[in-house]
């Protein structure tokens, strides 16, 4: 039986940023979108078990509350803001490009950095207002 | 003749082999995220930071509730499927399988853990 089993080498897509393409504001656009969505399953983890102590009681929502609003929780919840924001925008531009609109290089370009100043603003708006 | 129609031969065929089922579902949930995100994010930064009692209090409202419940279900579908696929970019084989297996059920996990929270909280 060994023998007849056959081993196929499938590739993977290569990794295209760098070795085959120079950086461009696209391809960062486009890969900072899968991180930062892929990221957000952090925060989304300390929210959800800060919300969890609060249902089971009080001396569990003291410890919860403390690690969310220490340095570290700060941190996560800052950078889940910008992350949220960021994935938000360049989710609407996914939408946008899907309709077949902006795939222009000048337009694309320019939304690439009205993602980017576009999550800077919004995470600043949100630690303002929230 | 053949009772095998042109198109039922082809279909499944393609490298998604679901055709744009994928593609239809993330566009979906993404919709439905962007219109609920941002007021949930409103609602839970004000929460954020406050004592029990008033996080207890925002929780026990229905609009907060139902709002959380649905970004928590749409919103870890839409992570299970996003997370999927940039495994199926970067892995294969065995390793691929446990690591999508993983993420669907960290997902539902995080889901569930919500869920009950949120019932346990308006009880």
């Amino acid at each position: 039986m060994a023998e007849n089993k056959r081993v196929v080498e499938r590739p993977l897509s290569p990794f295209m940023i760098g070795p085959y393409y120079r950086v461009q504001l696209t391809s960062v656009t486009s890969i900072l979108t899968r991180i930062t969505g892929n990221g957000l399953i952090v925060g989304v983890m300390l929210a959800v078990w800060w919300l969890f102590a609060a249902a089971v009681s009080l001396a569990y929502f003291a410890v919860a509350n403390r690690v969310a609003t220490s340095w570290f929780g700060d941190l996560v919840f800052t950078c889940s803001a910008w992350a949220v924001w960021y994935h938000y925008l360049s989710g609407l531009r996914h939408l946008y490009f899907d309709a077949g609109h902006g795939l222009e290089i000048a337009t694309a370009e320019k939304l690439g950095w009205g993602i980017i100043a576009g999550s800077f603003i919004l995470t600043a708006l949100t630690i303002l207002i929230v | 003749m053949r009772y095998l129609t042109a198109r039922k031969r082809a279909e499944g065929n393609g490298a998604s082999h679901t055709g744009t089922a994928h593609h239809w579902s993330m566009t979906l949930s993404s919709v439905a995220l962007a219109f609920l995100v941002p007021t949930w994010v409103y609602i839970v930064g004000h929460a954020l930071g406050q004592d029990y009692e008033a996080v207890r209090a925002t929780f026990a409202r229905p609009f907060t509730s139902i709002l959380t419940a649905l970004v928590l279900v749409i919103g870890m579908r839409h992570f299970a499927m996003g997370a999927t696929m940039m495994i199926e970019d970067y892995a294969q084989g065995t390793a691929r399988k446990i690591a999508i297996m993983f993420v669907i059920s960290l997902s539902t996990v995080i889901a569930a853990t919500g869920l009950y929270a949120l019932v346990r909280i308006a009880l």
